[in-house]
Protein backbone atom coordinates (compact mmCIF):
# COMPACT_ATOMS: atom_id res chain seq x y z
CA UNK A 1 0.00 0.00 0.00
CA UNK A 2 1.31 3.41 -0.91
CA UNK A 3 1.08 6.21 1.60
CA UNK A 4 -1.23 9.01 0.58
CA UNK A 5 0.10 12.55 0.58
CA UNK A 6 -1.46 14.89 3.11
CA UNK A 7 -2.04 18.62 3.02
CA UNK A 8 -1.38 20.69 6.17
CA UNK A 9 -5.17 20.68 6.73
CA UNK A 10 -5.48 16.89 7.01
CA UNK A 11 -6.03 16.88 10.77
CA UNK A 12 -8.54 19.74 10.47
CA UNK A 13 -10.60 17.80 7.92
CA UNK A 14 -10.76 14.78 10.19
CA UNK A 15 -11.67 16.96 13.16
CA UNK A 16 -14.50 18.48 11.09
CA UNK A 17 -15.92 15.06 10.26
CA UNK A 18 -14.75 14.76 6.66
CA UNK A 19 -15.05 11.57 4.69
CA UNK A 20 -11.56 11.19 3.22
CA UNK A 21 -10.74 9.65 -0.16
CA UNK A 22 -7.69 8.95 -2.29
CA UNK A 23 -7.69 11.77 -4.83
CA UNK A 24 -4.79 11.21 -7.22
CA UNK A 25 -2.54 10.08 -4.40
CA UNK A 26 -3.73 12.76 -1.94
CA UNK A 27 -5.78 12.02 1.15
CA UNK A 28 -8.55 14.60 0.62
CA UNK A 29 -12.04 15.36 1.98
CA UNK A 30 -14.84 14.32 -0.40
CA UNK A 31 -17.53 15.75 1.89
CA UNK A 32 -18.22 16.64 5.50
CA UNK A 33 -21.80 15.32 5.43
CA UNK A 34 -24.07 16.10 2.50
CA UNK A 35 -22.35 16.98 -0.76
CA UNK A 36 -25.54 18.59 -2.07
CA UNK A 37 -25.84 20.84 1.00
CA UNK A 38 -22.21 21.88 0.53
CA UNK A 39 -22.90 22.71 -3.11
CA UNK A 40 -25.84 24.99 -2.20
CA UNK A 41 -23.80 26.50 0.62
CA UNK A 42 -21.29 27.83 -1.92
CA UNK A 43 -23.91 29.03 -4.43
CA UNK A 44 -25.95 30.81 -1.73
CA UNK A 45 -23.48 31.92 0.95
CA UNK A 46 -19.86 30.77 0.97
CA UNK A 47 -17.62 27.84 1.66
CA UNK A 48 -13.91 27.04 1.84
CA UNK A 49 -11.87 24.46 -0.03
CA UNK A 50 -8.53 22.93 0.80
CA UNK A 51 -6.60 23.32 -2.46
CA UNK A 52 -3.16 22.91 -0.90
CA UNK A 53 -2.56 19.96 -3.23
CA UNK A 54 -2.43 22.35 -6.17
CA UNK A 55 1.01 23.78 -6.88
CA UNK A 56 2.19 27.37 -6.97
CA UNK A 57 5.13 28.01 -9.28
CA UNK A 58 7.02 31.29 -9.50
CA UNK A 59 8.74 32.20 -12.75
CA UNK A 60 11.20 35.03 -12.16
CA UNK A 61 13.80 36.92 -14.10
CA UNK A 62 14.36 39.10 -17.16
CA UNK A 63 12.23 38.12 -20.12
CA UNK A 64 9.69 36.05 -18.19
CA UNK A 65 6.83 37.46 -20.27
CA UNK A 66 8.52 36.54 -23.53
CA UNK A 67 9.09 33.02 -22.23
CA UNK A 68 5.42 32.57 -21.26
CA UNK A 69 4.37 34.02 -24.63
CA UNK A 70 6.11 31.01 -26.20
CA UNK A 71 5.28 28.42 -23.51
CA UNK A 72 1.49 28.94 -23.36
CA UNK A 73 -1.38 28.80 -25.85
CA UNK A 74 -3.00 31.93 -24.46
CA UNK A 75 -1.12 35.18 -24.94
CA UNK A 76 0.67 36.58 -21.90
CA UNK A 77 0.60 39.95 -23.67
CA UNK A 78 -3.08 40.21 -22.73
CA UNK A 79 -1.86 40.96 -19.19
CA UNK A 80 -1.13 44.69 -19.00
CA UNK A 81 -1.99 45.59 -15.41
CA UNK A 82 0.00 44.11 -12.52
CA UNK A 83 -2.02 41.49 -10.68
CA UNK A 84 -4.10 40.51 -13.69
CA UNK A 85 -4.53 36.79 -14.29
CA UNK A 86 -5.02 34.67 -17.38
CA UNK A 87 -6.32 31.14 -17.87
CA UNK A 88 -4.32 29.15 -20.39
CA UNK A 89 -3.51 25.73 -21.72
CA UNK A 90 0.10 24.58 -21.83
CA UNK A 91 0.46 22.42 -24.93
CA UNK A 92 2.87 19.75 -26.03
CA UNK A 93 4.39 20.15 -29.53
CA UNK A 94 1.76 17.70 -30.87
CA UNK A 95 -0.97 20.12 -29.73
CA UNK A 96 -2.37 18.16 -26.76
CA UNK A 97 -2.94 19.73 -23.38
CA UNK A 98 -0.14 19.17 -20.83
CA UNK A 99 -2.15 21.12 -18.26
CA UNK A 100 -4.52 24.03 -17.82
CA UNK A 101 -3.32 26.71 -15.48
CA UNK A 102 -3.63 30.30 -14.32
CA UNK A 103 -0.82 32.81 -14.64
CA UNK A 104 -0.69 36.00 -12.57
CA UNK A 105 1.32 38.93 -13.91
CA UNK A 106 2.97 40.53 -10.88
CA UNK A 107 5.84 42.39 -12.58
CA UNK A 108 8.06 42.09 -15.65
CA UNK A 109 10.36 40.09 -13.37
CA UNK A 110 7.74 37.85 -11.78
CA UNK A 111 4.79 35.78 -13.01
CA UNK A 112 3.08 33.37 -10.64
CA UNK A 113 1.62 30.16 -12.10
CA UNK A 114 -0.87 27.82 -10.41
CA UNK A 115 -1.07 24.31 -11.83
CA UNK A 116 -3.08 21.16 -11.12
CA UNK A 117 -2.01 18.74 -8.39
CA UNK A 118 -1.79 15.60 -10.50
CA UNK A 119 0.28 17.23 -13.23
CA UNK A 120 2.49 19.51 -11.11
CA UNK A 121 5.74 17.52 -11.31
CA UNK A 122 5.37 16.93 -15.03
CA UNK A 123 4.50 20.61 -15.61
CA UNK A 124 7.49 21.91 -13.70
CA UNK A 125 9.86 19.52 -15.47
CA UNK A 126 8.48 20.74 -18.81
CA UNK A 127 8.73 24.41 -17.85
CA UNK A 128 12.31 23.93 -16.69
CA UNK A 129 13.26 22.05 -19.82
CA UNK A 130 11.79 24.78 -22.02
CA UNK A 131 13.37 27.52 -19.92
CA UNK A 132 16.77 25.84 -20.17
CA UNK A 133 16.49 26.05 -23.97
CA UNK A 134 14.80 29.38 -24.47
CA UNK A 135 15.31 31.46 -21.33
CA UNK A 136 18.11 30.01 -19.20
CA UNK A 137 18.27 33.21 -17.12
CA UNK A 138 14.86 32.46 -15.55
CA UNK A 139 14.28 30.74 -12.25
CA UNK A 140 11.30 28.37 -12.12
CA UNK A 141 10.53 27.64 -8.47
CA UNK A 142 7.94 25.25 -7.07
CA UNK A 143 6.59 27.02 -3.98
CA UNK A 144 6.28 23.98 -1.75
CA UNK A 145 6.36 26.36 1.21
CA UNK A 146 2.93 27.75 0.28
CA UNK A 147 -0.57 26.50 1.04
CA UNK A 148 -3.75 27.51 -0.74
CA UNK A 149 -7.35 27.86 0.38
CA UNK A 150 -10.25 28.83 -1.93
CA UNK A 151 -13.07 30.79 -0.29
CA UNK A 152 -15.99 30.90 -2.70
CA UNK A 153 -19.55 32.20 -2.76
CA UNK A 154 -21.36 35.55 -2.72
CA UNK A 155 -20.21 36.27 0.86
CA UNK A 156 -16.70 34.89 0.47
CA UNK A 157 -14.77 38.13 0.14
CA UNK A 158 -16.41 39.71 3.16
CA UNK A 159 -15.50 36.66 5.26
CA UNK A 160 -11.87 36.76 4.13
CA UNK A 161 -11.69 40.45 5.06
CA UNK A 162 -13.16 39.65 8.46
CA UNK A 163 -10.37 37.15 9.09
CA UNK A 164 -7.58 39.02 7.28
CA UNK A 165 -8.49 42.70 7.73
CA UNK A 166 -4.93 43.71 6.81
CA UNK A 167 -5.54 42.50 3.22
CA UNK A 168 -8.74 44.44 2.70
CA UNK A 169 -7.29 47.66 1.39
CA UNK A 170 -5.18 45.92 -1.25
CA UNK A 171 -7.91 43.50 -2.35
CA UNK A 172 -11.10 45.57 -2.25
CA UNK A 173 -10.53 46.94 -5.71
CA UNK A 174 -9.60 43.65 -7.35
CA UNK A 175 -11.67 42.77 -10.37
CA UNK A 176 -12.38 39.21 -11.42
CA UNK A 177 -9.10 37.51 -12.42
CA UNK A 178 -6.84 39.87 -10.53
CA UNK A 179 -4.60 39.27 -7.52
CA UNK A 180 -2.76 41.30 -4.89
CA UNK A 181 0.44 40.37 -3.15
CA UNK A 182 -0.17 41.31 0.48
CA UNK A 183 3.11 40.15 1.96
CA UNK A 184 2.48 36.76 3.53
CA UNK A 185 -0.91 36.53 1.90
CA UNK A 186 -1.36 36.41 -1.85
CA UNK A 187 -5.04 37.02 -2.54
CA UNK A 188 -6.56 36.33 -5.97
CA UNK A 189 -10.11 36.92 -7.11
CA UNK A 190 -10.25 33.60 -8.92
CA UNK A 191 -11.84 30.22 -8.33
CA UNK A 192 -13.30 27.03 -9.71
CA UNK A 193 -16.97 27.30 -8.76
CA UNK A 194 -18.59 29.98 -10.92
CA UNK A 195 -19.05 32.13 -7.82
CA UNK A 196 -17.30 35.23 -6.59
CA UNK A 197 -14.52 34.70 -4.09
CA UNK A 198 -10.84 34.54 -3.39
CA UNK A 199 -8.08 32.01 -3.64
CA UNK A 200 -5.60 32.74 -0.86
CA UNK A 201 -1.99 31.55 -0.94
CA UNK A 202 -0.15 31.72 2.36
CA UNK A 203 2.72 30.11 4.28
CA UNK A 204 1.99 26.46 5.06
CA UNK A 205 2.45 26.92 8.78
CA UNK A 206 -0.33 29.55 8.86
CA UNK A 207 -2.97 27.68 6.92
CA UNK A 208 -4.51 25.67 9.73
CA UNK A 209 -5.11 28.81 11.80
CA UNK A 210 -6.56 30.57 8.76
CA UNK A 211 -8.89 27.61 8.13
CA UNK A 212 -10.19 27.55 11.69
CA UNK A 213 -10.56 31.35 11.78
CA UNK A 214 -12.66 31.24 8.61
CA UNK A 215 -14.75 28.48 10.13
CA UNK A 216 -15.25 30.56 13.26
CA UNK A 217 -16.45 33.39 11.00
CA UNK A 218 -19.12 31.06 9.64
CA UNK A 219 -17.41 29.68 6.52
CA UNK A 220 -18.20 25.99 6.10
CA UNK A 221 -15.70 23.48 4.74
CA UNK A 222 -16.58 22.06 1.30
CA UNK A 223 -15.30 18.75 -0.05
CA UNK A 224 -14.10 17.67 -3.46
CA UNK A 225 -17.53 16.20 -4.24
CA UNK A 226 -19.22 19.60 -4.28
CA UNK A 227 -16.14 21.13 -5.91
CA UNK A 228 -16.75 18.84 -8.87
CA UNK A 229 -20.48 19.62 -9.26
CA UNK A 230 -19.82 23.35 -8.82
CA UNK A 231 -17.15 23.44 -11.52
CA UNK A 232 -19.25 21.28 -13.84
CA UNK A 233 -22.25 23.61 -13.48
CA UNK A 234 -19.89 26.53 -14.11
CA UNK A 235 -18.73 24.82 -17.32
CA UNK A 236 -15.12 24.57 -16.21
CA UNK A 237 -12.93 21.76 -17.51
CA UNK A 238 -11.31 19.18 -15.26
CA UNK A 239 -7.87 18.12 -16.41
CA UNK A 240 -7.60 14.38 -17.05
CA UNK A 241 -11.32 14.14 -17.65
CA UNK A 242 -12.30 16.79 -20.19
CA UNK A 243 -8.86 17.06 -21.75
CA UNK A 244 -5.35 15.64 -21.56
CA UNK A 245 -2.25 15.32 -23.72
CA UNK A 246 -4.15 13.40 -26.40
CA UNK A 247 -6.79 16.14 -26.82
CA UNK A 248 -6.54 19.43 -28.70
CA UNK A 249 -7.74 22.44 -26.68
CA UNK A 250 -9.88 23.26 -29.73
CA UNK A 251 -11.82 20.04 -29.09
CA UNK A 252 -12.07 20.70 -25.36
CA UNK A 253 -14.03 23.96 -25.27
CA UNK A 254 -10.82 25.94 -24.85
CA UNK A 255 -10.68 27.73 -28.22
CA UNK A 256 -11.38 31.02 -26.44
CA UNK A 257 -8.09 30.63 -24.58
CA UNK A 258 -6.03 29.82 -27.66
CA UNK A 259 -4.71 32.77 -29.57
CA UNK A 260 -4.14 31.64 -33.16
CA UNK A 261 -4.56 35.04 -34.79
CA UNK A 262 -1.44 36.85 -33.76
CA UNK A 263 1.99 36.39 -35.33
CA UNK A 264 3.20 34.96 -32.06
CA UNK A 265 4.61 31.41 -32.17
CA UNK A 266 3.95 29.10 -29.25
CA UNK A 267 4.49 25.44 -28.46
CA UNK A 268 1.77 23.40 -30.16
CA UNK A 269 0.65 26.16 -32.54
CA UNK A 270 1.84 24.44 -35.72
CA UNK A 271 0.06 21.23 -34.71
CA UNK A 272 -3.20 23.09 -34.03
CA UNK A 273 -3.05 24.82 -37.42
CA UNK A 274 -2.28 21.55 -39.18
CA UNK A 275 -5.14 19.68 -37.47
CA UNK A 276 -8.37 21.67 -37.51
CA UNK A 277 -10.88 20.36 -34.98
CA UNK A 278 -13.46 17.76 -36.04
CA UNK A 279 -15.09 17.50 -32.62
CA UNK A 280 -16.19 19.98 -30.00
CA UNK A 281 -17.19 20.09 -26.37
CA UNK A 282 -20.91 20.73 -25.72
CA UNK A 283 -23.21 20.77 -22.75
CA UNK A 284 -25.87 18.09 -22.31
CA UNK A 285 -28.96 17.98 -20.15
CA UNK A 286 -30.61 14.60 -19.66
CA UNK A 287 -34.29 14.68 -20.60
CA UNK A 288 -35.04 11.16 -19.30
CA UNK A 289 -34.51 9.96 -15.74
CA UNK A 290 -30.99 8.89 -14.82
CA UNK A 291 -27.52 10.31 -14.32
CA UNK A 292 -24.99 11.19 -17.01
CA UNK A 293 -21.44 10.03 -16.23
CA UNK A 294 -18.02 10.29 -17.83
CA UNK A 295 -17.28 7.80 -20.67
CA UNK A 296 -20.92 7.17 -21.58
CA UNK A 297 -21.38 6.95 -25.34
CA UNK A 298 -23.31 9.75 -27.07
CA UNK A 299 -25.09 8.99 -30.36
CA UNK A 300 -25.85 11.97 -32.62
CA UNK A 301 -27.06 12.37 -36.19
CA UNK A 302 -23.48 13.37 -37.08
CA UNK A 303 -21.82 10.37 -35.42
CA UNK A 304 -20.75 9.20 -32.01
CA UNK A 305 -19.26 11.13 -29.15
CA UNK A 306 -18.50 10.63 -25.50
CA UNK A 307 -19.34 12.24 -22.19
CA UNK A 308 -16.20 13.63 -20.56
CA UNK A 309 -17.77 14.81 -17.28
CA UNK A 310 -21.27 14.09 -16.06
CA UNK A 311 -23.14 14.32 -12.78
CA UNK A 312 -26.28 15.54 -11.12
CA UNK A 313 -26.65 19.32 -10.96
CA UNK A 314 -27.92 20.32 -7.51
CA UNK A 315 -28.80 23.81 -8.80
CA UNK A 316 -30.87 22.60 -11.76
CA UNK A 317 -31.96 19.31 -10.16
CA UNK A 318 -31.22 17.61 -13.47
CA UNK A 319 -28.37 15.55 -14.75
CA UNK A 320 -25.85 17.53 -16.81
CA UNK A 321 -22.67 16.72 -18.68
CA UNK A 322 -19.89 17.94 -20.90
CA UNK A 323 -19.50 15.76 -23.99
CA UNK A 324 -17.11 15.66 -26.92
CA UNK A 325 -19.17 15.23 -30.10
CA UNK A 326 -18.75 15.72 -33.87
CA UNK A 327 -18.44 19.42 -34.78
CA UNK A 328 -21.74 19.44 -36.70
CA UNK A 329 -23.84 18.88 -33.56
CA UNK A 330 -25.78 22.04 -32.68
CA UNK A 331 -27.30 23.53 -29.55
CA UNK A 332 -30.91 22.38 -29.39
CA UNK A 333 -30.23 18.97 -30.95
CA UNK A 334 -31.52 15.90 -29.15
CA UNK A 335 -28.97 13.11 -28.80
CA UNK A 336 -29.02 9.63 -27.26
CA UNK A 337 -26.79 8.59 -24.38
CA UNK A 338 -26.04 4.93 -23.61
CA UNK A 339 -26.65 4.41 -19.89
CA UNK A 340 -26.27 0.75 -18.94
CA UNK A 341 -28.65 -1.16 -21.26
CA UNK A 342 -30.72 1.87 -22.33
CA UNK A 343 -30.48 4.76 -24.78
CA UNK A 344 -31.73 7.91 -23.06
CA UNK A 345 -32.51 11.30 -24.62
CA UNK A 346 -30.43 14.36 -23.83
CA UNK A 347 -30.50 17.87 -25.22
CA UNK A 348 -27.45 19.76 -26.42
CA UNK A 349 -27.24 23.08 -24.57
CA UNK A 350 -24.98 26.06 -24.16
CA UNK A 351 -22.93 25.99 -21.00
CA UNK A 352 -22.18 27.19 -18.25
CA UNK A 353 -25.20 25.59 -16.64
CA UNK A 354 -25.13 27.79 -13.54
CA UNK A 355 -23.16 30.71 -12.16
CA UNK A 356 -23.48 33.33 -9.45
CA UNK A 357 -26.16 31.45 -7.57
CA UNK A 358 -28.43 30.90 -10.55
CA UNK A 359 -29.23 28.20 -13.06
CA UNK A 360 -28.77 29.44 -16.63
CA UNK A 361 -30.68 26.77 -18.43
CA UNK A 362 -33.72 27.00 -20.63
CA UNK A 363 -34.76 23.44 -21.47
CA UNK B 1 -26.93 3.96 13.01
CA UNK B 2 -27.27 0.35 14.14
CA UNK B 3 -28.62 -2.29 11.83
CA UNK B 4 -32.10 -3.48 12.88
CA UNK B 5 -31.99 -6.97 14.36
CA UNK B 6 -35.26 -8.05 12.68
CA UNK B 7 -33.73 -7.80 9.18
CA UNK B 8 -31.52 -10.08 7.12
CA UNK B 9 -28.49 -8.77 5.22
CA UNK B 10 -26.36 -9.61 2.18
CA UNK B 11 -22.62 -9.22 1.67
CA UNK B 12 -23.46 -6.73 -1.13
CA UNK B 13 -25.20 -4.45 1.42
CA UNK B 14 -28.89 -5.11 0.79
CA UNK B 15 -31.28 -5.54 3.70
CA UNK B 16 -34.28 -7.89 3.55
CA UNK B 17 -37.45 -7.77 5.63
CA UNK B 18 -40.13 -10.48 5.69
CA UNK B 19 -43.58 -8.92 5.42
CA UNK B 20 -46.84 -10.27 6.90
CA UNK B 21 -48.02 -11.41 3.47
CA UNK B 22 -44.96 -13.57 2.92
CA UNK B 23 -43.26 -11.23 0.44
CA UNK B 24 -39.88 -9.70 1.29
CA UNK B 25 -38.91 -6.04 1.03
CA UNK B 26 -35.41 -5.14 -0.15
CA UNK B 27 -33.43 -1.95 0.38
CA UNK B 28 -29.81 -0.88 0.84
CA UNK B 29 -28.16 -0.61 4.21
CA UNK B 30 -27.12 2.44 6.16
CA UNK B 31 -23.51 1.56 5.43
CA UNK B 32 -24.19 1.43 1.66
CA UNK B 33 -25.97 4.79 1.55
CA UNK B 34 -23.26 6.32 3.70
CA UNK B 35 -20.57 5.19 1.27
CA UNK B 36 -22.49 6.46 -1.76
CA UNK B 37 -23.60 9.80 -0.32
CA UNK B 38 -26.53 11.93 -1.52
CA UNK B 39 -28.88 9.80 -3.61
CA UNK B 40 -30.28 11.32 -6.79
CA UNK B 41 -31.69 8.41 -8.80
CA UNK B 42 -33.27 5.02 -8.17
CA UNK B 43 -34.25 2.42 -10.75
CA UNK B 44 -36.24 -0.54 -9.45
CA UNK B 45 -36.92 -3.83 -11.27
CA UNK B 46 -40.16 -4.27 -13.20
CA UNK B 47 -43.02 -5.94 -11.37
CA UNK B 48 -43.32 -9.56 -12.50
CA UNK B 49 -39.63 -9.95 -13.26
CA UNK B 50 -38.16 -13.25 -12.10
CA UNK B 51 -34.85 -12.87 -10.32
CA UNK B 52 -32.07 -15.30 -9.51
CA UNK B 53 -30.21 -14.92 -6.24
CA UNK B 54 -27.36 -12.44 -6.74
CA UNK B 55 -28.75 -11.09 -10.02
CA UNK B 56 -28.29 -7.36 -10.74
CA UNK B 57 -31.81 -6.01 -10.61
CA UNK B 58 -31.82 -2.36 -9.52
CA UNK B 59 -29.61 0.70 -9.55
CA UNK B 60 -29.05 3.50 -7.09
CA UNK B 61 -27.09 6.58 -8.10
CA UNK B 62 -25.68 9.22 -5.82
CA UNK B 63 -24.15 12.48 -7.00
CA UNK B 64 -20.86 10.64 -6.76
CA UNK B 65 -21.46 7.20 -8.26
CA UNK B 66 -23.81 4.52 -9.54
CA UNK B 67 -24.19 1.21 -7.71
CA UNK B 68 -25.97 -2.00 -8.62
CA UNK B 69 -28.43 -3.61 -6.27
CA UNK B 70 -28.61 -7.41 -6.28
CA UNK B 71 -31.49 -9.80 -5.63
CA UNK B 72 -30.84 -11.26 -2.17
CA UNK B 73 -32.64 -14.51 -2.98
CA UNK B 74 -34.50 -16.00 -5.96
CA UNK B 75 -38.08 -14.86 -6.50
CA UNK B 76 -40.52 -12.72 -8.45
CA UNK B 77 -40.83 -8.95 -8.11
CA UNK B 78 -44.27 -8.02 -6.73
CA UNK B 79 -43.89 -4.25 -6.17
CA UNK B 80 -41.54 -1.33 -6.64
CA UNK B 81 -41.47 1.68 -4.33
CA UNK B 82 -42.43 4.49 -6.72
CA UNK B 83 -42.15 7.00 -3.88
CA UNK B 84 -38.39 6.87 -4.28
CA UNK B 85 -38.55 8.04 -7.91
CA UNK B 86 -39.29 11.60 -6.86
CA UNK B 87 -37.49 11.43 -3.52
CA UNK B 88 -34.38 9.23 -3.69
CA UNK B 89 -32.99 11.15 -0.69
CA UNK B 90 -35.32 9.06 1.50
CA UNK B 91 -32.68 6.33 1.21
CA UNK B 92 -30.21 8.63 2.96
CA UNK B 93 -32.71 9.86 5.50
CA UNK B 94 -34.03 6.48 6.62
CA UNK B 95 -32.44 3.58 4.74
CA UNK B 96 -34.40 0.89 6.60
CA UNK B 97 -37.76 2.48 5.81
CA UNK B 98 -36.92 3.20 2.17
CA UNK B 99 -37.58 -0.20 0.61
CA UNK B 100 -36.82 -0.36 -3.12
CA UNK B 101 -38.78 -3.42 -4.23
CA UNK B 102 -40.69 -6.41 -2.89
CA UNK B 103 -40.45 -9.97 -4.09
CA UNK B 104 -42.23 -13.29 -3.56
CA UNK B 105 -39.47 -15.76 -2.67
CA UNK B 106 -39.24 -18.98 -4.67
CA UNK B 107 -38.21 -20.71 -1.50
CA UNK B 108 -38.60 -18.94 1.82
CA UNK B 109 -35.88 -21.03 3.46
CA UNK B 110 -33.36 -19.27 1.17
CA UNK B 111 -33.53 -16.46 3.72
CA UNK B 112 -31.62 -18.66 6.14
CA UNK B 113 -28.56 -18.23 3.94
CA UNK B 114 -28.46 -14.48 4.61
CA UNK B 115 -26.64 -12.71 7.47
CA UNK B 116 -28.21 -11.44 10.66
CA UNK B 117 -27.42 -7.96 11.98
CA UNK B 118 -24.44 -9.10 14.05
CA UNK B 119 -22.85 -11.04 11.20
CA UNK B 120 -23.48 -8.13 8.82
CA UNK B 121 -21.81 -5.64 11.15
CA UNK B 122 -18.78 -7.93 11.35
CA UNK B 123 -18.76 -8.04 7.54
CA UNK B 124 -18.85 -4.21 7.32
CA UNK B 125 -16.05 -3.95 9.88
CA UNK B 126 -13.94 -6.46 7.98
CA UNK B 127 -14.37 -4.50 4.72
CA UNK B 128 -13.18 -1.33 6.45
CA UNK B 129 -9.78 -2.86 7.24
Amino acid sequence: MTTLKQTPLNAAHRAMGAKMVDFGGWDMPVNYGSQIDEHHQVRNDCGMFDVCHMRVVDAKGDGVRAFLRYLLANNADKLATPGRALYSAMLCPEGGVIDDLIIYFMSEQWFRIVVNAGTADKDIAWMKQQAAQHAPQLSITSRDDLAMVAVQGPNARAKVWQVLPQTRKATEGLINFQAADCGEYFVARTGYTGEDGFEVMLPKEKVETFWYELNKAGVKPIGLGARDTLRLEAGMNLYGQDMDESISPLEAGMAWTVDLNSERDFIGKAALLANPPTRKLVGLVLLDRGVLRGHQKVVTAQGEGEITSGSFSPTLEKSIALARVPSGVQVGDTVQVAIRDKMLAAQVVKYPFARNGKGLLNV
Amino acid sequence: MSNPSNLKYTASHEWVRVEADGTVSVGITHHAQDLLGDMVFVESPAVGRKLKAGEECAVVESVKAAADVYAPIAGTVTAANSELDGAPEKINEDPYAAWMFRMAPDNVTDLNGLMDAVAYQAHVDSEAH
